[in-house]
């Protein structure tokens, strides 16, 4: 029988992790350092954009549009696959961990989603000629961000955060389910109105100057997404703690009066 | 300056927009963060003096 | 399976019971049909081409509208309390209540659709390509509504976040449905069909479970 009494346990590194406190503990000397090299990866990425590369041979300057937005647009769909596997540890482990990361990410998500869908359009009107265009991508990008609103204002309409939780991981699972069966429709729909379809609608053939900034930018805007997640997930234990503060204090008046 | 080429309004407004998001998000996030934390310190502080009585 | 088929009966009996409910669905299937020829003036071959875009967003707002008494009255009474600890499991349940209301608030509509095609202009071909997307294509619907429902079944506020959840699921439905009617493609309307079915068979299975671990969760 091994020795169970008067040992104190290290932590193991899934509780580092997972436990609330420790999280707030570890998380706080991530934030600097994040932030550092975030905006250094902006830098260099923004150097690249509009010094480093070249102007496209066909689409001339406005292949810098892709610049900010395929990261939007990749942030999209990164954004939705955090929610997803957090969605997968509140439901299966009842994570208050992947509770707070589910919420802490869903603004996020549709803010980039509405940025891609902004730079895109930007980036369709010199090209295309119109500022909206209902092809496949711009469409699906579009029904995505009525998810993720969708999503936002579940997690307002419940008092109970914690079963908003586990009811929001639901709908984000069908939702993942969901996702790929939308995008399929859109591009059936979209080639079922346009039989000969006359729009290069895939973004610039990629070409190896092109891809250092475009590589460069999707890491720094990952790096920033990261950061304001971690801040964000930060924020939220704290208000959960606010909120036990707050019931404390309240039962405490009760009991005085 | 750096050459924009004909279409540099959309290439502009596509980084303003993109500055403009991502400026909003960051001061969303920091200003959120920084009230939460004012208002735990209230509440902790509350907290000590009820203890201490 | 006889509390299976129990439980369908017991959903079919309370909804017949107030059949004005269920009229009053067909009704605003109807005007919201009759509806659109006013926004679009009665230009004949406009309407007809129309026709079957306007029957399905008409039949997704009265499916919409109709989710809500799937579980509601269900939850306020208790009955889920007792359904979650029933021998038949919370998933059979559903599938059964879910296979009740097709049959209260998707069958009624489809047998109106007739109405909707006389007045769009719809010529024979046409409506039965229309009643049989319908058919194949209602069920998912209610099954998506299905989760919507279960989702927002303990919110006492949570008036349109139903609807805000489900239609964005609910749009492949509507593009296939209503792309059954394109016959500019060869053979783009039998596969429209089967997507359709496939749809409708994918949301018969993944509803019930969505569903019930929705309502468990609700109900805690």
């Amino acid at each position: 029988m091994a020795d169970t009494h008067a040992k104190t346990v290290e932590p193991g590194w899934f509780t580092r992790i997972a436990h609330p406190g420790m999280f707030m503990g570890w998380s706080r000397h991530v934030i600097v350092p994040l932030i550092v090299i975030t905006t250094l990866a902006f830098a260099v990425g923004l150097f690249y954009a509009f010094y480093g590369s070249p102007a496209d041979y066909q689409m001339g300057d406005t292949v810098r549009m892709m610049y900010v937005h395929v990261p939007s647009a990749w942030l999209s769909q990164f954004c939705y696959a955090i929610m997803f596997c957090s969605a997968i540890g509140t439901l299966v482990w009842r994570h208050p961990m992947a509770d707070v990361s589910q919420k802490a990410a869903a603004p996020l998500g549709a803010a980039f989603t509405a940025l891609a869908l902004f730079t895109g359009s930007m980036w369709g009107r010199p090209t295309w000629g119109t500022f909206w265009e209902w092809d496949g991508r711009m469409t699906s990008t579009l029904v995505l961000l009525f998810i993720y609103l969708g999503l936002i204002a579940l997690w307002r309409a419940f008092d109970d955060q914690l079963k908003a939780a586990r009811i929001v991981a639901v709908i984000t699972l069908v939702g993942a389910i969901n996702i790929p069966v939308i995008k399929f429709s859109v591009d059936w729909w979209q080639t079922l109105h346009q039989p000969a379809s006359v729009f290069r609608l895939d973004g610039p053939t990629v070409d190896s100057s092109i891809l250092i900034p475009l590589l460069v930018m999707t890491l720094a805007f990952s790096l920033l997404f990261l950061t304001l997640h971690l801040v964000r997930m930060r924020t939220e234990i704290t208000r959960r703690r606010i909120r036990s503060l707050e019931i404390a204090q309240a039962r405490a008046a009760g009991d005085a009066a | 300056m750096i050459a924009l080429g004909q279409h540099w309004e959309f290439v502009a407004a596509s980084y303003g927009g993109t500055l403009a998001v991502v400026g909003v998000l960051i001061v969303w996030t920091v200003l959120s963060a920084r009230q939460a934390k004012a208002r735990v310190a209230v509440l902790e502080a509350a907290r000590q003096t009820r203890r201490a009585q | 399976m006889t509390g299976f088929f129990a439980v369908i009966g017991r959903d079919l009996r309370l909804g017949l019971r107030q059949g004005g409910d269920l009229l009053t669905l067909v009704l605003f299937f109807v005007i919201v049909g009759v509806l659109m020829p006013f926004a679009v003036g009665p230009d004949k071959t406009l309407l007809a081409r129309l026709a079957p875009a306007i029957v399905w967003v008409a039949a997704l707002l009265a499916q919409l509208l109709s989710h809500d008494r799937l579980f509601r009255t269900d939850f306020e009474d208790g009955s889920l309390v007792l359904f979650r600890h029933a021998a038949l499991p919370l998933e059979a349940i559903v599938a059964a209540k879910l296979i009740a209301h097709w049959l209260l608030t998707c069958l009624p509509l489809i047998v109106a659709t007739p109405v909707l095609a006389l007045v769009l202009g719809m010529d024979g071909p046409a409506f039965r390509l229309a009643a049989l997307s319908l058919v194949l294509g209602t069920p998912a619907l209610a099954g998506f509504g299905a989760i919507g429902a279960a989702v927002t079944v303990g919110l006492k506020r949570g008036g349109l976040v139903a609807p805000v959840l489900v239609l964005p699921l609910s749009l492949p439905v509507l593009i296939f449905g209503t792309g059954a009617f394109d016959v500019a493609r060869l053979g783009g309307s039998s596969q429209a069909l089967l997507l359709l079915a496939a749809l409708s068979l994918l949301s018969m299975v993944l509803a019930p479970f969505a569903a019930a671990l929705a309502l468990k969760i609700s109900g805690e």
